[in-house]
């Protein structure tokens, strides 16, 4: 479904991406790990178009979308929950999920939609006209999700929704990101976290400063001994 | 000083911050979402003086409240073209931020010197309808009929700004953009509408004021739009420039500050008044320099 090839990133002159190449199949849940800096976030953020690739292709369901404006590669189906999830503090928590269904007109579906959050997400049910500002980390994390959900996406990006919470709570967000995928999304889980990304991805790629260098199942990276000095930073 | 002359000071204040209110909301709408003082405002008020003027030139009679709101669709109608032709081009070649304020600079010197060649450089008056310069006897009180005119309008604005904001769906869009505009793109929000549509209010907003504004002077000029952008620069800085709410406030103080000056000061210095209200403005300024209202949380660095 999404095939990025020998992709090169840069952020102004410095180059964050060096031949990365990833392929995600439809319905599929795959992992993007690595240590802090990896360019993992680079990476979702150059799907999500904005940034252009340098180098290589990125095609989603057989066309390309290098070049494309973040807005029209949302319409495409591709739906980002960034890193430190950004919700929009002086929206409501009704008015956040009304803007993920921005590229929506179906008024009925749409609350439709608002209704099924609140019934996956009751603690936003609870909330729903509270000012997203006031909410906690891991409440914040299921409005960004839920969110990113309302565009009812193909392919759902996960940017480290566990950074920042409580141990109790990472484990709870695993959880409901292992639940999305029986929702039919093909899920692109990027983590710093690699233990518990390993048991819920199909497959996993290993990412070190800015270049693939391991993939595979999950079961198979689990086993490998790269992981730890990748991941530490040890040669 | 008795309650009866206090009261019309009050009705006086009250007034003259409504106009400036508005005029601070259309500077800090843009603001908001572009980080943009856009410095051309000004003269979005100074068209809306001469679309007044040409209308009446052109078509005697016309009835005013036409001529009124010719001159808000025109102010609307200068502010998208200004953001269609030279904002957006500037914003998508990506450079750094100060070009965007250095376009907002170019366009206000453009826009003088269209209506220069164009027109004229000497003023031009604009007429308005006699109840404007009226006055309404309330008891002891004497009231000008103006002062109620811009209290309700200000009022009505301010409440048809606050449903548009509040129960739209442009209204999300807005206010998300001014939270986080990027994350609004992501979201598949056009960035390109929802700024045009800051604009467009902007342009409103200039429009209404520039109406109430040019019934205390009456007369146009090309650089007629300093006054008004200063003013409202100075109103949404002191007030908040992270919330509109600050804007509001801003404005109505430097509206009381006028008028209160303009009864404290002897008269000696009351030509001065002006500079005093700056320098009041400067001391709050030092003693709280992100303003009056504050920020509700902390904003996206961008």
């Amino acid at each position: 479904m999404l095939v990025l090839e020998d992709v090169n990133a840069s952020y102004g002159s410095v180059v964050a991406l060096w031949g990365v190449s990833i392929r995600v199949g439809e319905g599929e849940m795959v992992g993007l790990i690595g240590a802090n800096g990896a360019g993992k976030t680079t990476v979702l953020s150059t799907i999500a178009g904005v940034l252009r690739p340098a180098r290589g292709t990125i095609t989603f369901g057989g066309e390309s979308i290098v070049g494309e404006s973040p807005e029209d590669i949302v319409r495409k189906g591709i739906a980002l929950v960034p890193e430190g999830r950004r919700i929009f503090p002086g929206l409501t928590v009704e008015e956040n999920l009304r803007l993920g269904a921005a590229t929506r007109s179906d008024r009925l579906g749409i609350q439709q939609g608002i209704d099924e959050m609140y019934q996956r997400f009751p603690i936003l049910g609870e909330r729903l006209h509270s000012s997203a500002g006031t909410l906690s980390g891991g409440e914040q994390q299921q409005l960004a999700i839920a969110r990113a959900l309302m565009c009812r996406p193909k392919l759902l990006m996960l940017d480290e929704p566990s950074l920042g919470l409580a141990p109790k709570l990472v484990g709870d967000v695993f959880d409901l990101v292992a639940e999305l995928q029986d929702t039919g999304v093909t899920i692109l889980l990027v983590e710093q976290n690699v233990a518990k990304t390993l048991q819920i991805v199909d497959r996993a790629y290993l990412m070190r400063t800015g270049r693939i260098v391991a993939e595979g199942p999950a079961y198979e990276l689990r086993e490998a001994v790269d992981i730890k000095s990748a991941y530490l930073g040890a040669e | 000083m008795e309650w009866a002359d206090f009261a019309e000071l009050l009705i006086a204040a009250v007034s003259l911050g409504s106009i400036y209110a508005l005029m601070a909301l259309g500077l800090v709408l843009v603001f908001g979402i572009l980080r943009l003082i856009n410095f051309a405002y000004g003269e979005f008020i100074m068209i809306g003086g001469y679309a007044m003027w040409w209308l009446q030139r052109l078509e005697f009679g016309i009835p005013w409240g036409f001529v009124a709101l010719f001159a808000v669709v025109v102010a609307i109608v200068t502010a998208l073209a200004l953001e269609r032709v030279a904002f957006r081009q500037v914003r998508a070649s990506h450079g750094p931020p100060i070009n965007l304020l250095l376009t907002s600079f170019a366009c206000s010197a453009v826009l003088q010197s269209l209506v220069m060649v164009l027109i004229s450089p000497r003023s031009k008056g604009i007429l308005y309808p006699p109840l404007v310069s009226a006055d309404l006897t309330l008891g002891p009180l004497r009231i000008a009929a103006f002062d109620i005119m811009a209290i309700i309008v200000g009022g009505i604005s301010l409440v048809g700004l606050t449903i548009l904001l509040r129960k739209t769906f442009l209204g999300i869009c807005l206010r998300a953009a001014a939270d986080d505009f990027t994350m609004t793109r992501l979201l598949g929000v056009q960035a390109d509408r929802v700024i045009a549509a800051a604009f467009a209010i902007s342009g409103a907003l200039a429009g209404i004021s520039s109406v109430l504004y040019f019934a205390r002077i009456g007369l146009v000029r090309p650089d007629t739009g300093l006054g008004p952008v200063i003013i409202a620069f100075f109103a949404t800085v002191v007030g908040g420039i992270e919330s509109l709410a600050g804007a509001v406030v801003g404005g109505f103080l430097l509206g009381f500050l006028t008028i209160g000056l303009q009864v404290v000061l002897p008269t000696s210095l009351l030509a001065y008044r002006d500079a005093f209200t700056f320098l009041i403005v400067i001391i709050v300024l030092l003693f709280r320099p992100q303003g009056l209202v504050p920020g509700r949380h902390i904003r996206e660095v961008r």
